[in-house]
C-alpha cells in the first residue's frame, strides 16, 4: 500500500482477510463479525505502542458494546507483559506466528484499522498522530452512535469526540516501530508459508537429527561440492530475480526430459550459491542448452568429456558484477562461479545427467563443475561476441559453447606483429582433437588484452585473425594419412584411391571461419591468451547457441 | 527440522524387472545402429548369429541419424510398434 499522507494508507476494495486468534481470556476471537471493528496491531517493545495502551484500553471500555475492538499483539510474552502492566480489560490477541500481521501487510506498529461490515477496510493509520487518531475515533463514534455521541460510555473527555479521555497525556506524534512481520528473514518465511505462494516443488523435510548438507549428498543432488539448502525462503528470494511466472516451463531437459520450470531452475540456482540477480542468466543459459542445436544430451553423454562454456555479454555483466578481467576464467567471482554451476546442477537434477548414468565421460572434465565468464567488451577493439551473432550491443546475451579441453594457454611473449601473434594462436590450435584431425571441431578463442594490443597495432580485424589461423593450420592431405606414428587420420587405402589433385590439396583446421569464436577477456598484463577446444561441431554434434537475457 | 524443495523433476523411476527368459526368440527383432563407427560390424555379427540359431525371427535394421543425439520420436515409435525385441549397438 502507498502512503498518501503521513501515517495514512490508501483504502482498497478487497475485504480484509478473516482471522481467528487465541485471546488472553483463553478463548478465540474471530474477524469479521457483524459489527464495525477497530483492529490495532501492537508489540510490547514498541515505545509508541506502550504510550497508547491507555487509549486502547479506554476505547475498549467505552466502545465495546458498539463495535469490536481487536488488539493484536505480535509476541505472546509481550501480550502478557502489556496485560499486566496496564491492567487491561481488553483481551489481547496472540499473533505470535505473525501470519495475520503478514497478510494484513503490517509494516509499522501501531497500525490502527477501522473495518466496517462485512470486513471492509475503511481507514488505516500507521504510527501515532494524535490529531489523526482523534479524528478517526470521532468518525467511529459518530458512525456507531449516530448523533448521540455525547452519550457514549467512553470514559474519556474530548471536546471533539466527546470521549472521556485525557488526550493531553498522549504525545502529539510518534513514528512507531517496524512490525516483526516486516523483518526480512521472518517475512521470507511468512511468504513461503502463505497460501498464495508460488512454490509447487515437492517439499522434503530433513529431520532435526540429520545434517542437511549430508542429506543432500545422500540424495545425489550434489556435483561433489557442498550445496546451499534450497529452503522455500531461499527459493522465493531467488524467484525475486525474475518477473517470469514460477511455473513457466522453460525447457525439457534430457536425458529424462525433465520439465525445467522457473521454480526448478531457481531451486538449483539456490543450491549452486547464486544470487537472485543471476537467475535471468541461468534461465537463458538453460534455454540455450536444451535447444536441438546445442544438444546438451550429447554434450553431457559423450565419452569425450564435453561441457558447456558460458560467455555473457551486454549490460548485465556489470549489473551483476561478473568478472571479465584478471582471472576471468578462474575462481574468485561469485557470479562467474555460481551461474556456471547452476546450469550444471539443473542439467544434473532436472535432466538426470549424472556420471555413471548417461554421463559417460572417460576422464571427466573440471569444467563440468562450472565455466562461465564475461567478455571485456570495453577493452576490445572488435564487435563483441553477441553483436557478431546478431544481437544489439545493448542486449544482454549468454552464449553457450561446447568445450572438450581448455582453456589451453597460448604462450607468446615475444611476437611484436599481428601476423606473428595470430600465427602463434593458429599453431597452438592444431592440437584440437588431434594434430591430424582437421575440420571436425571449433574453438572459442579468448584473446588477452596484451595480445589484442599487438593485433590492434597492425589493424587486425577478427576476420583477419580467423584467416591467419586457417592459413597457419592448413595441412597437406598427405600429412594427414595414418602412419606408424599414429593410427589417426586418413586410411592409407582411402588416400591411395584419391585423385592426384585431391592428394595434393590442403585442409584447414576449421570447416569455416565461423567455427572460430573470438572474445576478449583477461588482465591488462600478461601475454597469455587461451583457447577452448570444441567438440564435434555441426548438426550431428553441438552448435553454439546464444539467448537474450531477460532484463529485470 | 529443515525443509528444502526438491531440485529434481520428481519423476520416481519405475523399477522394471526383466521378462522371463525361456531360451527361445521368435517374432520381430529390431537391430538399431546408433551410427558410431564399427557399430554396424557388431550388429552384423549379431544378425548372423541370431539368424542361424533362431530361423523364425524377422530382423529389421534401423539406424539413428547420429549417435550424439537421442533417437527421433518417430523412429522410437516405429521400432516400438513393429517389433518384439530390440538390440541397440553401442560402440567405443
Amino acid at each position: 500500500m502507498d502512503l498518501n499522507k503521513q501515517g495514512e494508507k490508501n483504502m482498497t476494495d478487497a475485504p480484509l482477510p478473516a482471522f481467528v486468534l487465541e485471546n488472553s481470556n483463553a478463548g478465540h476471537t474471530s474477524f469479521p463479525g457483524e459489527r464495525s471493528a477497530l483492529i490495532c496491531f501492537i508489540k510490547a517493545d514498541c515505545p509508541t505502542c506502550i504510550a497508547i495502551m491507555p487509549l486502547l484500553e479506554a476505547c475498549f471500555r467505552g466502545m465495546q458494546d458498539k463495535i469490536d475492538i481487536h488488539l493484536i499483539g505480535q509476541t505472546l510474552q509481550g501480550n502478557l507483559e502489556l496485560a499486566d502492566k496496564f491492567d487491561l480489560h481488553a483481551p489481547l490477541l496472540d499473533d505470535s506466528t505473525l501470519k495475520v500481521s503478514f497478510v494484513y501487510d503490517i509494516e509499522i506498529v501501531p497500525t490502527l484499522i477501522w473495518a466496517i461490515p462485512p470486513g471492509q477496510e475503511n481507514k488505516r493509520l500507521e504510527g501515532f498522530d494524535k490529531a489523526e487518531w482523534e479524528a478517526l475515533l470521532l468518525d467511529v463514534v459518530e458512525q456507531s452512535q449516530g448523533s448521540n455521541r455525547n452519550t457514549t460510555k467512553f470514559p474519556a473527555k474530548s471536546e471533539s469526540t466527546g470521549l472521556l479521555f485525557d488526550w493531553a497525556t498522549l504525545p502529539k506524534w510518534r513514528p512507531g516501530c517496524a512490525s516483526l512481520s516486516a523483518d526480512p528473514v521472518i517475512a521470507e518465511r511468512l511468504q513461503a508459508e502463505a497460501d498464495n505462494n508460488p512454490l509447487r516443488a515437492r517439499k522434503i523435510e530433513i529431520a532435526a537429527t540429520d545434517d542437511a548438507f549430508e542429506f543432500m549428498y545422500d540424495q545425489g543432488f550434489s556435483d561433489g561440492l557442498p550445496l546451499v539448502p534450497p529452503t522455500p525462503e531461499r527459493v522465493l528470494r531467488m524467484l525475486s530475480g525474475t518477473r517470469r511466472e514460477a511455473q513457466e516451463l522453460i525447457a525439457k531437459v534430457p536425458p529424462n526430459m525433465g520439465e525445467a520450470t522457473i521454480e526448478k531452475i531457481a531451486v538449483n540456482a539456490v543450491m549452486a550459491g547464486a544470487k537472485p540477480e543471476y537467475l535471468p542468466v541461468i534461465i537463458a543459459a538453460l534455454e540455450a542448452a536444451c535447444t536441438d542445436e546445442f544438444n546438451i544430451h550429447g554434450v553431457m553423454a559423450t565419452t569425450m568429456g564435453a561441457s558447456p562454456v558460458m560467455v555473457v555479454n551486454g549490460p548485465i555483466r556489470e549489473k551483476i558484477g561478473m568478472n571479465m578481467k584478471l582471472s576471468a576464467l578462474g575462481q574468485g567471482n561469485r557470479a562467474n562461479a555460481t551461474i556456471g554451476r547452476a546450469l550444471r546442477l539443473a542439467v544434473r537434477n532436472i535432466g538426470g545427467a549424472k556420471p555413471g548414468g548417461t554421463e559417460r565421460s572417460a576422464l571427466g572434465n573440471p569444467m563440468k563443475f562450472t565455466m562461465c565468464f564475461a567478455e571485456w567488451e570495453e577493452r576490445s577493439i572488435w564487435s563483441p561476441l553477441h553483436v557478431e551473432r546478431g544481437f544489439n550491443a545493448t542486449d544482454s546475451v549468454v552464449t553457450l559453447f561446447c568445450m572438450t579441453s581448455g582453456p589451453v594457454l597460448i604462450v607468446d611473449q615475444t611476437s611484436r606483429r599481428a601476423a606473428q601473434i595470430a600465427g602463434s594462436m593458429g599453431m597452438c590450435l592444431t592440437n584440437i582433437f588431434h594434430p591430424k584431425a582437421q575440420m571436425v571441431s571449433d574453438t572459442l578463442l579468448v584473446v588477452c588484452p596484451e595480445h589484442l594490443d599487438t593485433l590492434a597495432r597492425d589493424g587486425y580485424s577478427k576476420e583477419n585473425l580467423r584467416n591467419r589461423i586457417q592459413e597457419i593450420t592448413m595441412l597437406p592431405m598427405a600429412d594427414l594419412v595414418v602412419d606408424d606414428n599414429s593410427g589417426v587420420g586418413i586410411p592409407t587405402d582411402k588416400f591411395a584411391n584419391m585423385s592426384s589433385e585431391m592428394q595434393q590439396s590442403k585442409l584447414p583446421k576449421f570447416r569455416s571461419n565461423s567455427d572460430i569464436h573470438i572474445v576478449v577477456a583477461g588482465s591488462d598484463a600478461g601475454k597469455f591468451s587461451g583457447a577452448f577446444h570444441g567438440w564435434a561441431t555441426g548438426s550431428t554434434g553441438s552448435i553454439s547457441v546464444s539467448k537474450k537475457i531477460e532484463e529485470t | 527440522m529443515t525443509t528444502i524443495l526438491d531440485p529434481t523433476n520428481e519423476s520416481i523411476p519405475v523399477e522394471r524387472s526383466l521378462a522371463k527368459r525361456n531360451g527361445l526368440i521368435s517374432g520381430r527383432l529390431a537391430l538399431l545402429d546408433i551410427s558410431k563407427p564399427r557399430g554396424n560390424i557388431l550388429l552384423k555379427k549379431f544378425e548372423n548369429m541370431l539368424a542361424s540359431q533362431f530361423p523364425d525371427i524377422v530382423i529389421t535394421h534401423y539406424a539413428k541419424p547420429t549417435f550424439a543425439k537421442p533417437a527421433p520420436e518417430a523412429l522410437r515409435t516405429e521400432i516400438r510398434d513393429n517389433n518384439d525385441f530390440l538390440i541397440e549397438a553401442l560402440a567405443d
